[in-house]
């Protein structure tokens, strides 16, 4: 017993962070509607500025606490509501995700711009510190750290009761989750409430941050996703509502993952897999077995109605004449690219399309699961990677060619995909999100790290395993493989999209209760549809693998997803057009970036561009890209036409329609 | 037709009820609808009319009682396969699908109930509409009246007209039984007469059973050939629309008691 509770109790700690991250999360939830996915990156930003100024300005503790946690945290919070969430009070639940998971993959990355060289090591400890042991419980020695975790803990949990309990504050905020626009109706001015609440998690996402950061000998973010998994379990079992469960629950995990690793083989598999498991087992568990997480996120805002429609695509508006001019210059295009990289393409930008077309192929397993099927996925790059393992495996162990591997691997990539879309084919939107980014960090920490890489080396792909020249130094032939793989999909897509299943999906999307009374079987489309762009994605995954030249786990870890997630968003999701922009935007940017000075932040930068380009999202749920191209197709279509009678596109019985005349929805 | 003997009867509710935390919505109500039949379901706001829809429809799970189609048990079966018996269904609250055209949701729907939407078939490119699915889908657009909106988009069509396209959507797939959830509501006097006309040539024609949930008690009057009253969750009446509208208890549950 007391071996027992000498690996429970120093789980306390962990437990009461993840506790408060929790916390957080439900109550922004509770007052905005939004499950914050940037919470995270909150956190982290306050531990970093408050390790940086310390560390490297040599400020005193308490003030630089000030700094990160009093004033920065609550700041952050007030940005994120006046800049990003007020203005997408009314937006769907897959806008006000890709919002936050923008943000998510925005904020380290802007750090790492904007501080360089600095001494993330050992971050300093609050209160207490964290080199004495102040007292032992079972025999489990209590520091410095445990002991300030425990007690701002507590001390913030009561403050917050007494807030939502006992006073006025907490009682508008309880209305406006409902609907901040009804509640204004009321005469309460909505944004203030809100604001308030967001100025409150962000504190306590700073708290969490800096409680958190001596735990680890380095601030690094990964251990900030790992915490907010947790949280995001724990948040879960309280179904967003309930603060004691959370807190419950966080804390058991904290314990739990403690005692798991007391007892479990010490550096076995088991033993790293279970504080990055247990989370997503908690996780699963609580969207499968809580039935009010299958409906969250589901709820409208009775006042959803006074929205305007999502506007069209520009493919749907285009006038026949000019879209055959559009499609003839394409096919121009396609030509002069194809001939370009079989003869005079330079090395260097020949690498970058290759790597852009078997990114293209990845891209467009999003366009088929967030375009068509309307549910945001966060591992599709977990997909892709158990696309390219398998396959590898398959090599390097049966010597079968990686082509044929390819295939395998897009079997086995499917059929990740469909036991995951069978886990969740009661959730939607925001369940759908966890239940994939949990999924994405367990295969991180499991299969990529440990399946026949050596310490996470990556496995190198060798001209044995593919044949046909297509590792050639020149990559001609790889552009020719990679060419006629990606066609093969772009044409799978639009079939599919174009077909009876293409129109079941946007019946779906529409009205999912109109759609299953005429007929349409949600679960089967949902399973199809997942199935489908796992398919894809393990094709993409094989064919940036070959591209490589190695099967890496960084390639494929799960902020991959989210940042793959970001560019296409901000490409256009909903056409393989949107897919292809995406990929080759990608790979070129990165290639500019290279004769950028890398004190500019080089990569970062990359990803600060599309996360903020995802931004645009809720304006422009079909891309800004694609929006621009709607707005400057219907200018040159005036000019072209100009003396000819156009049927103009109709508007609500007859007028213009809203999408005709600018921005769609609030920003 | 009454529709209550046993061997002529096509829907079958039987003791359904329905309880929302200690509310009862619908509360041990039982109706049949004979083939072919028209019945009016009416009564005032939350008297149970489209708690008992959904019921049978599959939105919503009764907690007792038992629904039957031709026969078929329909409790434990889940929404769409519903569809496919033959249960089309309009809304209350108009359920559109916002990014298509109008023809589209009448090929969607005619797909959904026959199962000839396949995968197979999109990835083989066979997936454009056939000449018998044009002709089907034009037939029941000319006959509400859409055949000149057919390839507009439904965002760009008003209320009314999505209320047509609903009802269209529930037509394409030949429905045994159209569940009609006050296909009225929102609409002007012209366009609900326009509306009453269609749904009883359309009965009339194709032999199909409807239940219709309205207040417009002048349609109501026009188009079914029995009327059930629910209160409070209860049927309270039931016969043809002018005995049924005479009795005390229907008075009472529309206009309150005097004093």
């Amino acid at each position: 017993m007391e071996h027992f509770l000498g690996f429970a109790i120093p789980g306390i700690p962990y437990g009461c962070t993840y506790a408060l991250v929790a916390v957080g999360l439900v109550l922004t939830y509770q007052a905005t509607g939004v499950l914050n996915f940037a919470y995270g990156a909150q956190a982290y930003l306050s531990a970093f500025v408050f390790t940086y100024l310390v560390q490297n300005e040599h400020l005193p503790v308490a003030l630089a606490f000030v700094l990160s946690v009093v004033v920065l945290a609550p700041a952050v919070g007030l940005i994120f509501d006046r800049l990003l969430f007020r203005k997408i009070a009314a937006a769907n639940v897959i806008a006000k995700l890709v919002t936050g998971i923008s943000m998510l993959v925005g904020i380290p990355a802007v750090l790492a711009i904007l501080f360089t060289n600095n001494n993330q090591y050992n971050p300093p400890s609050i209160l207490f510190n964290p080199g004495v042991v102040y007292f032992r419980v079972a025999g489990a020695p209590i520091n410095g750290i445990a002991v300030t975790a425990v007690v701002a803990t507590a001390v913030t949990l009561v403050a917050l009761l007494v807030l939502i309990r006992w006073t006025s504050l907490g009682l508008k905020m309880r209305g406006a989750v409902e609907s901040r626009r009804l509640i204004e109706l009321d005469g309460i001015s909505g944004g203030r409430v809100v604001a308030s609440a967001w100025a409150v998690s962000g504190l306590i996402a700073g708290l969490a941050g800096v409680l958190l950061a001596p735990a680890y000998g380095q601030l690094q973010f990964s251990d900030y996703a790992d915490l907010m998994v947790a949280a995001f379990a724990a948040a879960a079992w309280a179904v967003l509502r309930s603060l004691p469960v959370a807190v419950l629950v966080g804390v058991l995990m904290g314990v739990t993952v403690n005692i798991l690793q007391g007892y479990l083989p010490v550096g076995s598999i088991w033993s790293s897999a279970a504080l990055t498991s247990l989370p997503f087992v908690v996780l699963v568990g609580a969207l499968v077995l809580v039935p009010g997480m299958r409906t969250l996120g589901g709820a409208k805002d009775p006042l959803a109605s006074v929205d305007p429609p999502t506007p069209p695509t520009t493919a749907t508006l285009r006038a026949p004449e000019l879209d055959r001019v559009i499609r003839i210059l394409w096919y121009v295009l396609l030509v002069v690219f194809s001939v370009s990289m079989l003869t005079w393409m330079p090395k260097i930008w020949e690498n970058v399309f290759n790597a852009g077309l078997a990114y293209s192929v990845v891209f467009l397993s999003i366009t088929l699961i967030t375009g068509m099927g309307g549910q945001l996925s966060l591992c599709q790059a977990t997909l892709a990677g158990v696309g390219a393992f398998m396959a590898a495996q398959l090599a390097s162990h049966l010597g079968l060619n990686l082509l044929i591997g390819g295939l395998v691997g897009a079997a086995a990539a499917a059929l990740v995909a469909v036991v995951l879309a069978f886990a969740s084919v009661r959730l939607r939107g925001l369940g759908l999100a966890l239940m994939t980014i949990a999924a994405a960090l367990v295969f991180d920490n499991t299969v990529f790290a440990e399946v026949d890489t050596v310490n996470g080396q990556p496995i190198n792909v060798t001209s044995r395993w593919v044949g046909l020249g297509i590792l050639n130094p020149d990559g001609r032939a790889f552009f020719v493989l990679a060419l006629v793989v990606l066609a093969a999909c772009v044409i799978l897509v639009l079939r599919v999209r174009r077909g009876s299943i293409g129109r079941f999906l946007a019946a779906m999307q529409g009205s999912s209760t109109a759609a299953s009374g005429i007929g349409v079987n949600l679960t089967w489309m949902h399973v199809l549809v997942f199935g489908l762009s796992g398919a894809v994605a393990g094709i993409g995954g094989t064919l940036l693998s070959i591209n490589q030249q190695s099967v890496n786990p960084q390639l494929f870890s799960w902020s991959f997803s989210l940042v793959f997630v970001v560019v296409v968003v901000t490409t256009g999701v909903r056409t393989p057009e949107g897919a292809i922009q995406a990929g080759f935007g990608y790979v070129v940017l990165q290639q500019l970036l290279t004769y950028v000075p890398s004190r500019l932040g080089g990569n970062s930068l990359l990803i600060v561009f599309f996360a903020f380009g995802a931004l645009t999202y809720v304006a422009h749920p079909e891309g800004i890209l694609e929006f621009q191209k709607r707005r400057w197709t219907l200018r040159f279509e005036r000019l072209l036409l100009r003396g000819r009678t156009t049927p103009a596109p109709p508007g609500p019985d007859g007028g213009t329609p809203a999408w005709a005349s600018g921005p769609a929805v609030g920003g | 037709m009454t529709g209550g003997a046993s061997g002529d009867v096509l829907l079958r509710v039987e003791a359904v009820s329905k309880t929302f935390g200690g509310i009862a919505a619908v509360n041990d109500v039982s109706l049949v609808v004979g083939p072919g039949e028209s019945v009016g379901l009416v009564g005032p706001n939350g008297a149970g009319k489209t708690t008992l829809f959904n019921c049978v429809c599959g939105q919503l799970r009764p907690d007792r009682g038992r629904i039957e189609l031709d026969g078929r048990p329909l409790v434990d079966m889940p929404t769409f396969e519903r569809a496919r018996l033959g249960i089309g269904r309009t809304y209350q609250r108009v359920e559109v699908f916002p990014d298509m055209a109008v023809r589209d949701h009448l090929l969607v729907a005619h797909r959904a109930r026959w199962r000839t939407g396949r995968l197979w078939r999109d990835l083989c490119n066979l997936s454009k509409p056939t000449t018998e699915e044009s002709s089907k889908v034009d037939a029941v657009l000319g006959m509400v009246g859409l055949g000149d909106r057919a390839d507009a988009p439904v965002a760009s069509l008003g209320l009314g007209s999505c209320r047509l396209v609903e009802l269209a959507r529930a037509l394409v797939a030949d429905p045994v039984v159209l569940m009609a959830d006050e296909p009225s509501s929102g609409l002007d006097v012209h366009e609900t007469r326009e509306l009453g006309a269609v749904l009883r040539q359309v009965q009339r024609d194709q032999g199909m059973a409807m239940v219709l949930v309205e207040h417009d008690l002048a349609m109501v009057a026009e188009v079914v050939d029995r009327t059930v009253v629910m209160n409070l969750g209860e049927v309270i009446a039931e016969g043809d629309f002018t005995s049924v509208m005479a009795d005390p208890a229907v008075r009472t549950a529309y206009l309150g008691v005097r004093g």
